[in-house]
């Protein structure tokens, strides 16, 4: 039966980490306990022009004090994700969630891992590399500039590899770059970033035949899976749409590499 | 207090349903709304194969509003009879299941398919391009209206909504084609057909290039042809178009409508339609009204 609601979240802190990048942390009343990373929440505006809700991955999840560490890009002036980043603390936000699937954390034991983020891509895997028990944990992140947030966090998760665009950090290039230059090795891969960067990890993994999860983004509406926005082409056709189409909201956002076509 | 309406010899407990497409079949959105509240769930569209839909993106964002252009991905009529109705059957609600095709003989496949199905309602959706008429929607022309209205009535074992398109010139014209044919009702608006520039990449917001516009943008539109309507026809109307709250829906059953849908405002909030009967009732109450029916379009 309806169990689940919208929750009026409140902002406990809010600051800008890099050009137009923000970090919120919101206080939830049951969304954290049922995170996992991964996963996403939908947040509104109070806006009332802004009708769709603006899906943010989870970059923390702090279960004990029951909230979310939210990290996110301001796509322009007067957007949605403007207004959040004009939030301060004891403001309030609607929030549905936790959404989407997450990443098989578990998958990972005894395990060579990398795990990869690029650009607004980054901050999920932070919450994932924390939660993490593998035999060896790398972590590359790719950034456009010398704005490499989040970089001591994931300094204490594990050993972190930068890639940026115009090589003030790291390798000069990206995530890719930054396994071919450090000569990385991995048998499972976790990645979220842009798509041309899933497509080159998901074609290295491929060729290699390693296991490799992706997180996909894509334009949504409602969030939930009902509107079917937000779908990705599956390799086999889908048990639920019975087309060879995947929702990426509801059966992902978290795919294995090899049952998406991007 | 009565809150029930008769729509075309349908009792529902209240008003309210769903507008197609924005609901799924009921499943994603029993988590957050107790489905048996609703007057009627109306599904997403269902053809008599499975469509894949449109390339994405598929929605966009607009001023008070969004454009969408799923294209009709649908599981095909076999897989949504034998899992999407059972599951919709488990609550006491109306059952509304929305029909589209290409071509007359698609929605005849579906509607006798639907023949010996528990369902309550159908609305067919005669916004879709007709292949057989050089691609001009269905819903664009009154004559089409009223040949095919006349066909699937000929099948049909439910009672027939004719979901009119408001991308016309005179939408009374095709009301009157759908009621000559023999609709048992009409709902209004479908989608305004629009179009969003991405100036950053330079081409199209939708893969699709247009899109349908819903939300609250498109409502002072569809509650002008809810009125035109409700005066040209002697069927029952279900009003819609960007209401998200009861005050919107109240504006539709003054306006003519005899019960309403909400659509677009389901992805603002899930729970929406339950403030929307809560607040209709609350209306009601403030304003001496003892049954919705006493409101049905007492604007004149």
């Amino acid at each position: 039966m309806s169990e689940k609601t919208r929750e009026i979240c409140t902002v406990v802190s809010q600051e800008s980490i890099g050009a137009g990048i923000y970090s919120m942390w919101i206080q939830t009343d049951r969304i954290a306990a049922d995170a996992k990373p991964g996963q996403f929440v939908s947040l509104y505006t109070n806006d009332k022009s802004k009708i769709l809700p603006r899906p943010i991955s989870l970059c923390e999840i702090d279960k004990e004090n029951g909230r979310l560490h939210l990290v996110y890009r301001v796509t322009g002036q007067g957007t949605g994700t403007d207004e959040f980043s004009q939030m301060k603390a004891g403001d309030t936000i609607p929030v549905l969630g936790p959404l989407g699937n997450g990443f098989p954390v578990e998958k990972a034991e005894g395990k060579t891992v990398f795990l990869m983020g690029g650009g607004i891509g980054v901050p999920p895997i932070l919450e994932l590399a924390k939660q993490m028990k593998c035999e060896k944990k790398q972590i590359i992140a790719g950034y456009r500039d010398c704005h490499t947030f989040l970089r001591e966090e994931f300094e204490a998760a594990g050993t972190l590899y930068i890639a940026t665009e115009d090589g003030s950090v790291g390798t000069k290039g990206n995530v890719m770059d930054a396994i071919r230059e450090n000569a990385l090795e991995a048998d499972m891969i976790y990645a979220c970033g842009p798509t041309p960067m899933l497509r080159a990890i998901k074609k290295y993994a491929e060729e290699n035949g390693i296991e490799c999860y992706i997180s996909l983004e894509e334009r949504m509406a409602c969030g939930i899976g009902a509107c079917l926005a937000c779908v990705c082409k599956s390799r086999e056709k889908d048990a639920h749409s019975n087309v060879n189409n995947k929702r990426i909201c509801k059966d992902g956002p978290v795919f294995l590499s090899t049952e998406v076509e991007i | 207090m009565d809150m029930s309406v008769n729509i075309a010899g349908v009792e529902w407990k209240n008003p309210v349903t769903v507008a197609s497409g924005t609901f799924g079949s009921g499943a994603e959105f029993a988590d957050y709304v107790d489905i048996n509240k609703l007057g009627a769930v109306t599904t997403k569209g269902v053809a008599n194969v499975p469509w894949a839909g449109n390339p994405t993106p598929r929605v966009a964002e607009v001023y008070g509003g969004m454009m969408n252009a799923i294209g009709l991905q649908n599981p095909g009529i076999d897989l949504f009879c034998e899992r999407d109705i059972p599951f919709l059957k488990k609550y006491d609600t109306k059952i509304i299941v929305n029909v589209c095709g290409h071509a007359p003989e698609e929605y005849l496949a579906v509607v006798e398919r639907l023949a010996d199905q528990p369902i309550d309602m159908m609305e067919i959706n005669i916004s879709c391009p007709n292949v057989n008429a050089g691609f001009l929607a269905f819903g664009q022309d009154a004559h089409h209206v009223e040949e095919l209205t006349a066909q699937i009535k000929k099948i049909a074992k439910q009672p027939v909504i004719m979901k009119l398109t408001p991308n016309v010139t005179d939408i009374t014209e095709i009301a009157k084609g759908a009621e000559a044919g023999g609709a048992d009702a009409v709902s209004l608006i479908n989608t305004l057909t629009g179009m969003k520039i991405d100036i950053n990449r330079k081409t199209f917001a939708l893969a699709n290039k247009t899109g349908g516009v819903s939300g609250p943008i498109v409502k002072p539109i569809a509650v002008r042809m809810v009125y035109q309507v409700a005066q040209a026809v002697n069927i029952p109307i279900i009003g819609m178009g960007g209401i998200s709250c009861a005050e919107d829906a109240i504006e539709f059953i003054l306006a003519g409508a005899s019960a309403v849908s909400v659509g677009t405002a389901n992805f603002h909030n899930p729970a929406v339609t339950l403030e929307v009967i809560d607040g209709i009732e609350a209306y009601m109450k403030k304003n001496g009204f003892n049954s919705v029916k006493e409101m049905v379009g007492i604007v004149k």
